[in-house]
């Protein structure tokens, strides 16, 4: 077939529509929230006492760490799905949320005397945190590597492992507001590991299953 | 030059997706001939046909334009995607090589005429069903419209319309599914 004759081809199919990848992104934050926060309920749900904890410091400081993380991955991912996009500025901003809980581990080993360190890291939930934040966020990564199949990365990997990144601040977001502790110490630690392993999976997604 | 053929190109592409199908094919030509200059510039030796990888990009343009953002450049988006299919062309002879990413300048080349052989795409139009197969094979190597196509194989134009479109996808598709020496 000549390169005229494609052409032609493409050219009778120029009425098929589809949605903008930017706006199938924001349906598909939407649908992810919905499923997380449904997963969410159905399992752990909210600790008794949220609203008593919702004035205390380290309680929300947990929020700031997985929102910020969510919205940094969530900018960079519809810029890595998108060709010839610039991405530079977005993946620094992937660092805040590392950079935020980094600052809070280092107000903490102020706040706190050192025979504590130990307690406040290993917590009461550290096998719950690493079970359920992957749980939450499975559906959310499904939803968000379909999207990357719908987009066209060229780095496929990186952009897997930023729907990861996205669905495990998304999940830890929920998880957050179930569990007990509240120290950056324990966030530091546990949050990390169940988000990373969401990220690998997410890599792994993108390795295996995004192609165009 | 860049900035003209920028805004010309993006005028084409933006009158594209409002649905002027004279813009689309005009643009895809010229899409054609930018990425047969800086494909060919690319491969320096053997292995790849440059045209193959005019043809895969220009599918994935296609099936890919709603990954272009009507207030961002269209140039980057489009070598963006060359790029990535000729990295892929590459990958699949099995060898690895290295694009400069930052040659926007030596890649706005002169227009070049296509050679003629057998193509990656002809291969893949053979993978099609037979019903997608003649639909797609009608209206490009025959030349025949919508109407024609419809008239020549007794089918409603609803029917032509869907069997070229999951045609091309299921082209795009087999192009995609080769990376990694999966062909």
């Amino acid at each position: 077939m000549r390169t005229d004759d494609l052409i032609k081809a493409l050219d009778a199919d120029a009425r098929d529509k589809a949605m903008p990848l930017q706006s199938a992104w924001w349906l598909a934050a939407g649908a992810a929230t919905v499923v997380a926060a449904v997963v969410f309920l159905l399992t752990i749900g909210p600790r008794p006492d949220f609203m008593a904890a919702a004035h205390t410091l380290r309680f929300l400081s947990k929020f700031v760490f997985t929102i910020v993380l969510a919205v940094s991955a969530f900018t960079l991912i519809r810029a890595l799905s998108t060709p010839g996009a610039v991405t530079g500025r977005a993946m620094a901003g992937l660092v805040v949320a590392p950079l935020l809980v980094g600052a809070a581990v280092v107000l903490e080993l102020f706040a706190v005397p050192q025979t504590e360190w130990g307690a406040r890291l290993i917590g009461h939930n550290m096998m719950i945190c690493m079970g359920l934040i992957p749980l939450i966020g499975i559906g959310p990564l499904a939803i968000f590597l379909a999207i990357l199949c719908y987009g066209a990365p060229t780095r496929p990997v990186l952009a897997g492992a930023v729907a990861g990144l996205l669905a495990g601040g998304l999940a830890a977001t929920f998880y957050a507001a179930h569990c007990f502790d509240d120290s950056p110490l324990f966030v530091a630690a546990w949050y990390t590991v169940a988000i990373t392993a969401l990220a690998l999976m997410g890599a792994l997604g993108g390795r295996f299953l995004v192609r165009w | 030059m860049t900035g003209k053929d920028e805004a010309e190109l993006s005028r084409l592409m933006r009158a594209a997706i409002a649905g002027d199908e004279r813009a689309y094919a005009d643009l895809l030509h010229r899409i054609a001939a930018l990425v047969r200059g800086f494909v060919r510039r690319k491969i320096v030796q053997g292995g790849v046909d440059p045209e193959d990888v005019v043809q895969e990009t220009l599918l994935a343009i296609h099936m890919k334009r709603h990954t272009w953002r009507q207030d961002a450049p269209v140039l980057p988006w489009i070598y963006a995607i060359a790029r990535f299919k000729l990295i892929d062309a590459f990958r699949r002879r099995g060898r690895r090589i290295e694009i400069d990413v930052d040659d926007l300048a030596e890649t706005l080349a002169e227009p070049e005429p296509e050679t003629v052989s057998e193509r990656d795409i002809n291969r893949a139009l053979g993978g099609l069903s037979p019903a997608q197969r003649s639909v797609v094979s009608a209206i490009s190597v025959e030349g025949r419209s919508i109407g024609e196509t419809a008239a020549k194989f007794g089918i409603s134009e609803t029917a032509v319309r869907v069997s070229l479109h999951r045609g091309l996808a299921a082209i795009a598709k087999r192009f995609g599914q080769a990376r990694f020496g999966r062909e």
